[in-house]
């Protein structure tokens, strides 16, 4: 046992998939330490904030100020302020105006900016320009002056008693506020989502409900599978006739519409993380009963169980100390297997809707459920996704690393 | 071989003692069937027999000549499609385990191939352990059944003190065959079935290997089924020859008239096909 491990920590392969998967637990366990709290609950008022650090205006107007002065910071107001759009039609301008084509440059904010206060006159009515897009450049040139425009901004506040304004301070441009002076600075890594939920959080959350899915329907597939397996492959007769019949019932009808047929018909209220998880491990057995049978059919007629029966041992020992070893790396590869196909069965219902009941726990296929109603993918909310989306595949992809990893182990023929 | 002077016949003590002759496991019309219909496949076909106490007898036969599968009847491991077997005088009845370990005290075996015989997950020392229980020494204490396992394989020339606490892959084939007879010293059933035991050993170890049977016969008046496709080593070993084809026992006899005088044609070319050292092939 000891020397398998040795050996498995020598796989390339195991060690990349297990270090993934390492990661993956690590994050899981340490993050809600770090960041404690309800992972659902609804911090954003509002949906898809864009991830990033968000600052508290209110608070930053309390933190000191420093002045700084930098050269480009009105040309990085300008900048936010003209869209790709206003910019050729601010070219368009200059063109008509005469300025040579290849004096003009697209990205240059100073440059642009500059030709544009030369050459832009609000009286100049160029041929053929519609009233609308004259006052277009109108409104354009407004919005530009006034960003230029070097103002401090008075801050107001009602008294309490006589509701009159009184002044509470001035922001000048080039006052700043170093972010760690600012009290309540919320950062969201991942934004929120369409509830105005923290992702990352959700989705740590999310990753270890579906884990523990995967394990549960792993576990119950393996276990039933393993058994149904040892007993038509051992015993074999009626009952491996039996159960076979069975197996190759459920083989036929793909398990997955059992799967949907089977969710659908268990009420959404009683639809919690844990019958989902019995509801997947109850419909994908068939393989590993198939794959046990096969190889106990292989093991039964050897010498070694021969020699065993000669020996008086009773059935059961039999099966569990001549058989099963022998299967057992088998029947472990074929568990990781099992808990990848979980999750990813577990997505596939959730996607549909048919996963978990959608308000006390989020799970990776929720979140994807969620994502997927509140168009995301249409509002170009890629942080509601892609990170959910890039989770499954991690965890997946370490699961079915380590596996391929220890197929070489317990079959040195593979080793390349 | 076929003057049979060099037989050894100081060992053999069914010769000097007729009045042992009882018979220990016999049967009529023993058939097994593999398949049915248009596959069927007729393993072993309507054969009698009957070993008595005591004797070596030696089944010959050519691969696929239903050799393993008789023997695996004989065992009780495989169900019989056919035919009666009869084990002390009676019936035999495996029908509960507790019937089949009843058995299995009174018959064993020997595999051809000591590799597989052994679950490689389990120490040695269980194996031996596994016979000092089924002898009813459950109860024993622990002393006690190292000394008797270690009696056992001193019987086979090999220390226990350097076997125990060893998984079997870590000794050689020669000494895993030795441990199955040290084995069947623990178990001392009624009858032997030695399913080619020397087969996949080497020369050296393969003298050493029947010399073990033959003492575990005149020590322990065992019954030896001896199973080999060897004609030579056959007539070597054994008071009684059975020659098989295609699951047929095509002639049986004593060693020397079945070897000296041969009746059956499958029998003469068997004796044709043992290489000679004294002629051109």
């Amino acid at each position: 046992m000891k020397n398998i491990f040795k050996q498995a920590f020598h796989s390339p392969r195991f060690v990349i998939g297990f270090s993934i998967f390492a990661c993956i637990l690590l994050t899981m366990l340490i993050y809600p330490l770090l960041m404690p709290g309800n992972p659902l609950e609804m911090i954003g008022l509002g949906t898809f904030f864009r991830p990033g650090t968000y600052v508290s205006v209110y608070d930053a107007l309390d933190a000191d100020s420093r002045t700084i002065k930098l050269s480009d910071a009105d040309d990085n107001r300008l900048a936010k302020a003209m869209s790709d759009a206003d910019r050729i039609s601010m070219m368009e301008w200059l063109a008509v105006a005469g300025v040579p084509a290849e004096d003009i440059d697209l990205r240059d904010t100073h440059g642009l900016i500059s030709l544009w206060k030369k050459y832009y006159d609000p009286s100049v009515r160029p041929e053929g320009m519609t009233k609308a897009k004259r006052n277009y450049y109108e409104r354009l040139n407004n919005r530009l002056v006034a960003v230029t425009r070097a103002d401090t901004i008075t801050m107001l506040s009602p008294d309490a008693e006589t509701g009159e304004m009184e002044e509470r301070g001035r922001v000048a441009k080039t006052d700043y506020v170093n972010v760690s002076d600012v009290t309540n600075v919320r950062r969201l890594p991942l934004g929120t989502d369409n509830f105005g939920r923290d992702m990352l959080k959700e989705l740590v959350s999310a990753c270890g409900t579906s884990l523990f899915i995967g394990l549960v329907a792993g576990g119950i597939a393996t276990f039933i599978g393993l058994l149904l397996g040892l007993l038509a492959g051992y015993i074999g007769g009626l009952l491996d006739d039996f159960i076979m019949f069975f197996t190759n019932i459920f083989t036929v009808i793909p398990s997955f519409v059992i799967l949907i047929l089977i969710s659908f018909s268990i009420d959404q209220s009683q639809r919690g993380a844990l019958t989902t998880a019995v509801v997947i491990g109850l419909t994908s057995w068939v393989w590993t009963t198939r794959s046990v049978r096969a190889q106990v059919l292989s093991l039964r007629n050897r010498d070694h169980v021969n020699l065993s029966k000669l020996s008086g041992h009773s059935l059961s020992r039999i099966v569990l100390t001549d058989i099963l070893p022998y299967i057992a790396s088998y029947v472990v590869m074929a568990f990781i297997l099992q808990i990848s196909s979980g999750i990813l069965a577990e997505a596939q219902l959730s996607l549909l809707g048919l996963g978990p009941k959608t308000t006390t726990t989020p799970t990776l296929g929720l979140m994807m459920n969620w994502a997927m109603l509140y168009s995301a993918h249409i509002n170009g909310a890629w942080w509601a996704y892609y990170p959910v989306i890039l989770t499954i595949a991690l965890i997946t992809f370490s699961l079915n690393l380590m596996n391929t990893g220890l197929d070489q182990v317990f079959n040195p023929q593979l080793r390349s | 071989m076929h003057e049979g002077s060099n037989r050894p016949t100081d060992n053999r003590p069914t010769e000097n003692c007729p009045t042992e002759k009882r018979v220990c496991l016999s049967g009529t019309g023993v058939t097994k069937v593999f398949g049915a219909g248009s596959r069927k496949t007729v393993a072993v076909d309507h054969v009698d027999f009957s070993f008595n106490e005591g004797e070596m007898i030696s089944i010959v036969g050519e691969s696929g000549s239903g050799k393993t599968t008789l023997v695996k009847m004989l065992l009780g491991l495989t169900s019989v499609t056919d035919g009666d077997l009869y084990f002390m005088g009676k019936k035999r009845d495996i029908r509960t385990r507790r019937r089949k370990k009843a058995y299995w005290k009174g018959i064993q075996a020997i595999f051809q191939d000591p590799f597989s015989a052994y679950n490689i997950f389990k120490k040695i020392d269980s194996v031996l352990l596994d016979c000092v229980h089924m002898r009813g020494g459950r109860h024993l204490p622990h002393e006690e059944k190292i000394r008797m396992i270690s009696e056992a394989c001193g019987f086979v020339n090999l220390k226990y003190e350097e076997l125990t606490n060893k998984y079997p892959f870590e000794l050689s084939g020669g000494q895993m065959q030795r441990l199955m007879i040290a084995r069947i010293f623990l178990l001392r059933p009624k009858i032997l079935l030695a399913d080619e035991p020397t087969s996949m050993i080497d020369a050296c170890s393969r003298a050493t290997i029947l010399d073990m049977l033959m003492k575990l016969r005149a020590e322990e008046g065992m019954t030896i089924v001896f199973i080999t496709h060897d004609l030579g080593l056959a007539y070597y070993v054994s008071d009684r020859l059975m020659i098989m084809e295609k699951g047929v026992i095509v002639e049986q006899g004593a060693a020397d008239e079945v070897i000296l005088n041969p009746q059956h044609p499958y029998t003469k070319q068997l004796l044709s096909d043992v290489p000679k050292l004294t002629e051109p092939w």
